[in-house]
């Protein structure tokens, strides 16, 4: 087995992470700005490269490892994050992440995924929302909205979707954040957020698929709409957008519904706005930040929860570093001729 | 009568005459809950110490506690025990030990008329026989009067052995096994010894139910001595075997073991990933316990997951084995082709058992061989290995090992519920006779361009760079790719030429086994009984009986059934006529026709039960009249 030297500060740039295929996105997608935005963000981290472990299922996304030029592993549809398991499990000195779209991870892989998250295994789980298959040429997927005409649902998806954010909290993740493909600014801050926490990590990045459902997110991305429908959260600040001219509360009947309240002059004080906790412990703040949306309340991005929680494969090699110093290291010998056995001249 | 006490270990045998006999097969039968599965092993892991050749087979419902006293609640246990070398747990028991009327009922057919039949009497009460669908009582109908009945008031007797005890009434009727196996001890003049160690051991925390099991045991022994029922004691003298040093051996453990010792030899840490299923699930607790040798156990989400994180743990470096049975093989299968098609070393445990479906999860069979042959999309050929008994199962276990290792393949190992529930005495092995387990990293970059798919142009396998190393990062996927850079390539011409290198590749492990071979006359003849798997004992046996006889037969077993070792043809030509023995409906014998054109003959049984010898002898006989 290889020991990976330490993840001393190494020098790289964002072309060292570039591979030399092609990227073959459809010209306009997404992908292309959260690739860059990746590569870009790598360097910071001063993780030499061949630490370094990209791992994807199937989908347009998946072909993410091709285009960078750390180890990477383009394996089946769904499977990453149980693949990017056995990789940490057995060598958790390497640096895993996951690149897998809502399909892949949602659908076809959403055992895989919740597990993954539930066991808090290392891993860096880059979800592309694009709320439809790409790949396959436009069906609905688990997050596309109800209704939708694509083509396997002319009539309309009777589907419901949920929320990748959702998912992810009731499974249990300790960190959940949300990003945009074209907001670089956010995505790098995100990336970073997730790269330092210790543990599982899903971060939802809502990508543009401009063939098969072009402008899905334009009404938050949008320049003109973007302050007005884009709830900005930070662990310790209050939930405020439209330029902090309004801001969201608990109140209502049972006094924790969420309401957007207008804040100060001719609306409620600073002081009733609910202020944002990433660690709460029920996880129910996180939740409602992963199910509103708009139109009823701006689309929130940034880190949902962030809790510690013991890493999956650090207990598991702690556990036989325990039991292998207490019985010391067993020997082929020694296991054939355990218990009992006999002599026969 | 005495009552057994607790402070002297082996009772005196009472003084009866006793007999010598080469051997004894013995079935311990009951309710699911009446603890048989226990009895039958305590009494083989003593015959085993007392240097006996045996084999068992235990047989037992798929449900955990089937609704007590009705026959599909039965479990069973049969052990052959001799002064001889044997090969199978016995066709036909010469003892039934039969704890409730539902067990009498299932079990009666194969005993041997004027066998030992061992009645627990008060267990057949009115309810028992209705639940076990017996109109009239068995023991007073006449229907047993060709045996040698010892119709005993187990349960009554266990409870004034115990009655000083303090134990519950349950805790005392579930020690009722131990009194049966005592009285089996005394029948037989085995020392309580061993059992006596074991109920220490494993009642360790209860002392009472410890004492009571003990208490028991004697009691059952010295009911033997002391009530006159038996007139003679049989003696079973130690049979010839092989010198060396010895263990009792079960499939599964075996299995796990060599796993272990496959890790070991190439000093590779062992990755075992595996969802829980019968009957493979054994194979899983075994290794669980053993993180001395470095071993991670990883209890997946599914079967896919199980497989896939076992690719995982090979593309970082480890030893990946995923085992299961049937049904999660065939969930796997798009991942095995994953392995295959990425080329990193994988081993596939198939602990095969009934199908389709679900099937008969307790019961064995040989069915998933095309599965493991063809069971996946595309073209997509995997090296397959298969054990011949318990004990071998460990080395082929190793042997697959050694193979993906250095093939760089995915390779399937078949067991069965026959063998991996099944145990047999196993000489334990010397270090030089393990099969030479080693893995291939690539840890230093080689001049000139690097590729992922660089082959060893010997055994065609590509190389194993981990990631963690410097100057070979790489990329690798299910996607085809061109024949050493592993970019990928929808070219025409190289998926044809990639898809004869999978095929190569597995080819040309041929030239890396044994030759097949042949028990009888190597130089051919008028029949050749061709076997694989767990069939074994039984064809082996039946061929040296009817050879005994004079008849003109030989056995072959294949232990790699793809690639077929390079004599196979040449062996199956030189016989008139080929049978294949399979528990299936003629898989392996489809096999051989179509690849050689030889009209092989199939005698197939898909009972979720072994042959038995005489099944074997009678389609030989049969074949050469
Ligand atoms: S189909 Fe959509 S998601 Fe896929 S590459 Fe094209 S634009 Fe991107």
């Amino acid at each position: 087995m290889v020991t990976v030297a330490d993840n001393s500060q190494v020098k790289l740039t964002r072309k060292d992470f570039q591979s030399s295929q092609e990227v073959r996105w459809c010209p306009g997608c997404g992908d292309y700005a959260i690739l860059a935005t990746v590569q870009r963000f790598l360097p910071s981290l001063g993780i030499p490269k061949e630490n370094i472990v990209f791992i994807s299922g199937i989908g347009c996304s998946s072909r993410f490892p091709y285009y960078m030029s750390t180890y990477g592993f383009h394996t089946i549809h769904g499977r990453a994050p149980a693949i990017a398991s056995g990789v940490k499990i057995a060598n958790p000195k390497l640096n895993v992440w996951v690149v897998t779209g809502d399909g892949d991870s949602l659908s076809i892989g959403g055992n895989h995924l919740i597990h993954a998250l539930r066991r808090n295994v290392n891993l860096k789980i880059l979800l592309f929302n694009n709320r439809i298959y790409g790949l396959t040429k436009g069906q609905y997927s688990p997050t596309s909205e109800a209704g939708k005409k694509t083509k396997s649902s002319p009539f309309g998806s009777v589907d419901h979707p949920f929320s990748p954010a959702s998912v992810a909290l009731g499974a249990e993740a300790t960190f959940v954040a949300r990003s945009i493909d074209r907001d670089a600014k956010h995505l790098e801050e995100m990336l970073a957020q997730l790269a330092a926490h210790e543990g599982s990590g899903l971060l939802e990045i809502f990508q543009n698929c401009n063939v098969f459902n072009d402008g899905a997110y334009v009404h938050f991305t949008e320049k003109d709409v973007k302050d007005s429908m884009q709830l900005r959260v930070e662990h310790g600040k209050p939930f405020l957008f439209a330029n902090g001219t309004k801001g969201i509360r608990f109140g209502g009947a049972r006094g924790f519904d969420p309401e957007i309240v207008t804040v100060g002059e001719g609306g409620v004080p600073l002081s009733e706005v609910a202020v944002h906790d990433e660690t709460e412990a029920t996880g129910a703040l996180a939740f409602m930040l992963s199910k509103v949306q708009p139109p009823t309340f701006p689309m929130p991005i940034g880190v949902f929860r962030k809790v510690q929680r013991p890493v999956y494969e650090e207990q598991v090699h702690a556990q036989i570093a325990q039991v292998t110093k207490a019985r010391g290291e067993g020997t082929i010998r020694q296991l054939l001729t355990s218990g009992e056995t006999w002599r026969v001249d | 009568m005495s009552t057994a006490s607790d402070d002297v270990t082996t009772p005196h045998d009472g003084g009866k005459p006793h007999r010598a006999l080469e051997g004894a097969v013995i079935r311990f039968s009951g309710d699911s809950g009446d603890g048989m599965q226990l009895t039958g092993t305590q009494f083989t892991n003593t015959a085993a110490v007392l240097g006996n050749d045996l084999a068992t087979f235990p047989d037992f419902p798929a449900e955990i506690r089937a609704p007590a006293g009705t026959t599909f609640g039965v479990s069973g246990f049969q052990l052959n025990f001799s002064s001889r070398n044997i090969f199978t747990p016995g066709d036909q028991p010469d003892v039934l030990v039969a704890m409730n009327p539902a067990a009498l009922k299932v079990n009666l057919p194969d005993l041997k008329m004027g066998g030992i039949l061992i009645i627990n009497e008060d267990a057949f009460t009115k309810q028992n026989l209705d639940r076990a669908g017996y109109d009239d009582n068995p023991l007073h109908s006449g229907v047993l009067s060709h045996y040698r009945m010892f119709s005993i008031p187990i349960s009554t007797q266990t409870d004034a052995a115990l009655k000083e005890t303090g134990l519950s009434f349950k805790e005392v009727q579930r020690a009722k096994n131990f009194w049966t196996l005592g009285l089996l001890y005394y029948l037989y003049g085995r020392p309580l010894e061993h059992t006596l160690k074991f109920i220490e051991d494993k009642f360790r925390a209860k002392e009472d139910v410890a004492l009571g099991n003990r208490l028991a045991l004697k009691a059952g022994y010295m009911y033997g001595e002391v009530s006159e029922i038996f007139q003679e004691i049989y003696d079973i003298p130690k049979a010839q075997l092989e010198p060396g040093l010895y263990r009792n051996m079960t499939g599964n453990v075996a299995t796990a073991w060599g796993a272990l010792a496959a890790s070991k030899k190439a000093g590779i840490p062992l990755f075992y990933g595996s969802y829980p299923i019968t009957p493979a699930s054994d194979v899983l607790h075994t290794l669980s316990r053993y993180k001395h040798f470095g071993a991670i156990t990883f209890q997946a989400e599914d079967e896919i997951a199980a497989v896939t994180s076992a690719i995982g743990a090979a593309f970082a470096g480890q030893l990946a084995i995923t085992g299961s049975s049937g049904p999660g093989i065939a969930l796997k299968g798009e991942a095995i082709g994953l392995a295959a098609m990425v080329e990193l070393p994988l081993v596939i445990l198939n602990v095969q058992r009934g199908g389709p479906s679900t099937g008969l999860p307790t019961k064995t069979e040989q069915a998933d061989l095309l599965q493991a042959m063809y069971g996946r999309n595309g073209e997509c050929p995997v090296p397959i290995v298969a054990a011949s008994t318990p004990s071998d199962c460990f080395i082929m276990m190793m042997e697959a090992c050694r193979l993906a290792l250095k093939y760089m393949v995915p390779v399937f190992l078949l067991t069965d519920g026959y063998l991996a529930n099944g145990s047999e005495p196993w000489r334990i092995p010397e270090d030089d006779e393990l099969p030479d387990v080693q893995g291939h990293f690539l840890t230093e970059k080689p001049e000139g361009e690097f590729h992922p798919y660089l082959r060893n142009e010997e055994t065609l396998a590509r190389v194993w760079p981990l990631p963690g190393t410097p100057g070979m990062e790489h990329r690798i996927g299910g996607l085809e790719k061109s024949f050493t850079s592993g970019h990928i390539s929808y070219d025409p011409e190289n998926h044809e030429k990639m898809t004869w290198v999978r095929q190569e590749k597995v080819d040309r492990i041929a030239n890396d086994i044994p030759l097949a071979h042949v028990d009888g006359s190597r130089e051919g003849g008028k029949l050749l009984m061709l076997g694989w798997g767990s069939t074994y004992g039984a064809i082996h046996q039946a061929v040296n009986l009817a050879r005994a006889e004079g008849l003109d037969v030989s056995h072959m077993h294949l232990k790699y059934l793809n690639p077929f070792p390079r004599n196979f043809e040449d062996v199956l030509r030189k016989f008139d006529k080929v049978v294949v023995p399979e528990m299936n409906n003629g898989q392996l014998r489809r096999l051989v026709r179509d690849k050689f054109l030889i009209p092989a003959i199939g005698l197939n049984k898909i009972q979720g039960k072994p042959f038995k010898v005489e099944e074997i002898l009678a389609c030989i006989k049969r074949e050469l009249a």
